[in-house]
């Protein structure tokens, strides 16, 4: 019975358990819920994909009002891929966060961050699991704002500034696609997603929805940093809390990458999105620059926090770079880097944030010698470096084959190429690190392994990056069929 | 005339340039808050005027009248503007900790105060 009401119990749960947070105060017991609830969260999506992915689309009406009416959620591979991503790193963070934050923020009122955090993952699920659009800026504002705050509560002051800038500029992005979503609204009558695509291509004509696909696209991006509109991320990023900087990596833009697959493969459709208004020549061209100019970035960044932050909108590039090819392969390979990507990172600011718990700094100067100190750290930060470059067994690996795949069944040769030479300059980025950690004498040789609360989860999700790198058929076949249905294929 | 019929239209993207404009030039962290809350604010207007229909009235079932405007947009702003007012509420309150940092809401003090970026 209580199986028909999975997909609101996904959002309802996170979202009820905040408060609860607010009551109970004191630190285990918070953390204890927000862990409990992350990872009933993580069995409920795991259950949804499964679903999804063997009887089909999943709907659920919330209230009981039908569709056009009410609110519809709607479960498809696609957005089940997604919830499964985001509540998974979730659960697998919140192990790690409790010693972390505690150690960077104190464990005076504690029990906020964890509100904050089950806001935030409550705003993210919902902006996957819903199909009414205005839904989707409703829950994208919860977890927008509670990324503010998390942001925020960075151990250093730049973190208020960074989260100010995130504030102004994913304010502008969500009204952006509030706009969007109003000139939508004005051309159809519906604010439902299926409705919205079937009424779309009767009016896709004239300038209103010209305009909606215009604001769309735009706040999207935004939100998603997709290069140019990144200039958010890698302040926002480097000041949060390691642990906060860990989940926003993983999820929050691969929530929005989502989001720019749904609105423009389904809502508008795939051949007005790519054919009218040439989406994909953006993304390619955006995609491109963005794999170069913020690989080259990284390279000469001291804070290794920011080197990865830019990294990340490289990689944002990549996944731009796959949607942009607009052919099944290549929607996969976006598909499989957001899961992908999801691990590396997870990992890799899971690693630097065992070296600032022990080191208090990330400046690269400081990291000498800490392949001796910290092996275990090290070891998992060079296993992850190697899956962001895409070395073979590892996640990176294969999205990158994907990715390639896809651009060579174009028959554009010089795209692959470009991609694997921007893979080299993560190589540099990596060295540069891996240099200073090993082959550079320990300032400090007191320094000793971050704790095992915290080295744990770091290792797991690298044994995930190198298990899914090894067993990549099951997640293939799921980004394979989450393609299709997006594209509309049988 | 029909330029002139949409003049609320014509007010929403005023209102639209002046926030976005005050949001990018002004340094004052203060004033950003305030341009963001226009911009806001034109969107508001936006889908107010997207529930008028012509001729109708205020949707409360009464003999004599057919014709309702659409209560839907009006609605749904209402959700827009209580996410506006916590977005300036919590805008307010990190500038609030910027100010108790750095004894100064302007971005460009700020920013000397942290050479690094």
């Amino acid at each position: 019975m209580i199986s028909t009401h999975l997909p609101v119990l996904q959002v309802a749960i996170p979202l009820l358990a905040a408060p609860a947070c607010v009551v109970f105060r004191q630190a285990t017991v918070t953390w204890l819920l927000a862990l409990s609830v992350s990872c009933i969260s993580l069995l409920i999506s795991i259950s949804l994909l499964w679903q999804a992915f063997t009887t089909g689309e999943i709907r659920y009406e919330l209230g009981g009002w039908a569709a056009p009416w009410g609110i519809e959620y709607k479960v498809d591979v696609v957005n089940a891929f997604v919830l499964v991503i985001v509540s998974g790193m979730s659960s697998v963070v919140l192990v790690y966060a409790r010693e972390s934050l505690q150690h960077e923020l104190g464990i005076r009122r504690i029990h906020l961050v964890y509100t904050g955090w089950l806001l935030c993952l409550t705003g993210l699920l919902g902006i996957t699991v819903t199909g009414d659009a205005f839904n989707v800026f409703v829950f994208l504002e919860i977890s927008s704002l509670s990324s503010y705050l998390l942001i925020g509560l960075g151990p250093d002051r730049r973190a208020l500034t960074a989260a100010f800038q995130y504030l102004v500029m994913g304010t502008i992005g969500a009204t952006f696609i509030l706009i969007g979503i109003g000139l939508l609204y004005m051309m159809t009558g519906t604010l439902n997603m299926t409705d919205l695509s079937q009424r779309i291509p009767a009016v896709s004509h004239t300038t209103t929805i010209h305009a909606a696909f215009a604001f769309l696209a735009l706040g999207i991006a935004l939100k998603a940093a997709v290069f140019p509109l990144h200039y958010w991320l890698p302040n926002a990023y480097t000041y949060a809390p390691s642990a906060v900087t860990a989940f926003m990596a993983a999820s929050a833009t691969k929530v929005s990458i989502y989001l720019l697959l749904r609105f423009f493969f389904d809502i508008f459709s795939e051949s007005f999105s790519l054919r009218t208004m040439r989406l994909n020549e953006i993304l390619l061209i955006t995609g491109v620059i963005a794999i170069f100019s913020m690989s080259l970035v990284a390279i000469y960044q001291q804070d290794i926090k920011r080197m990865l932050a830019y990294s990340s909108v490289a990689q944002v590039g990549y996944m731009v770079i796959g949607i942009g090819l607009a052919s099944a392969t290549g929607i996969m390979a976006a598909i499989l880097h957001l899961f992908n990507h999801a691990l590396m990172k997870g990992a890799l600011f899971m690693a630097l944030g065992c070296i600032f718990y022990r080191l208090k700094s990330l400046e690269l100067n400081d990291l000498a010698g800490i392949g001796r100190t910290m092996p275990w750290t090290t070891a998992a930060f060079v296993v992850g470096g190697l899956s962001l470059i895409g070395v073979p067994l590892t996640v990176g690996f294969v999205s990158k084959w994907y990715l390639i795949l896809a651009t060579l069944e174009r028959g554009w040769w010089w795209l692959a190429v470009l991609i694997v030479a921007s893979s080299l300059l993560a190589v540099v980025y990596i060295w540069r690190v891996v240099e200073v950690a090993y082959f550079k004498p320990a300032q400090d040789t007191e320094v000793n392994e971050a704790p095992m609360s915290m080295l744990i989860p770091t290792w797991a999700l690298i044994a995930a990056n190198v298990y899914f790198g090894v067993n990549a058929q099951q997640t293939i076949r799921f980004a394979g069929r989450a393609a299709a249905e997006l594209l509309g294929l049988p | 005339m029909t330029n002139i019929g949409l003049y609320n239209y014509w007010i929403v993207f005023l209102l639209m340039m002046t926030g976005l404009y005050v949001v990018i030039v002004s340094t004052n962290l203060i004033k950003k808050i305030i341009g963001l809350n226009i911009f806001q604010t034109s969107v508001f207007i936006l889908y107010i005027s997207i529930g008028k229909v012509a001729g109708g009235t205020a949707p409360i079932l009464a003999e004599g009248y057919k014709v309702y405007s659409n209560p839907l947009p009006h609605v749904l702003i209402l959700t827009a503007i209580v996410v506006g007012v916590a977005t300036t509420a919590l805008g307010l309150a990190l500038i609030v900790r910027i100010h108790a940092e750095y004894n100064s809401v302007d971005e460009e003090k700020i920013y000397q105060n942290d050479p690094s970026d």
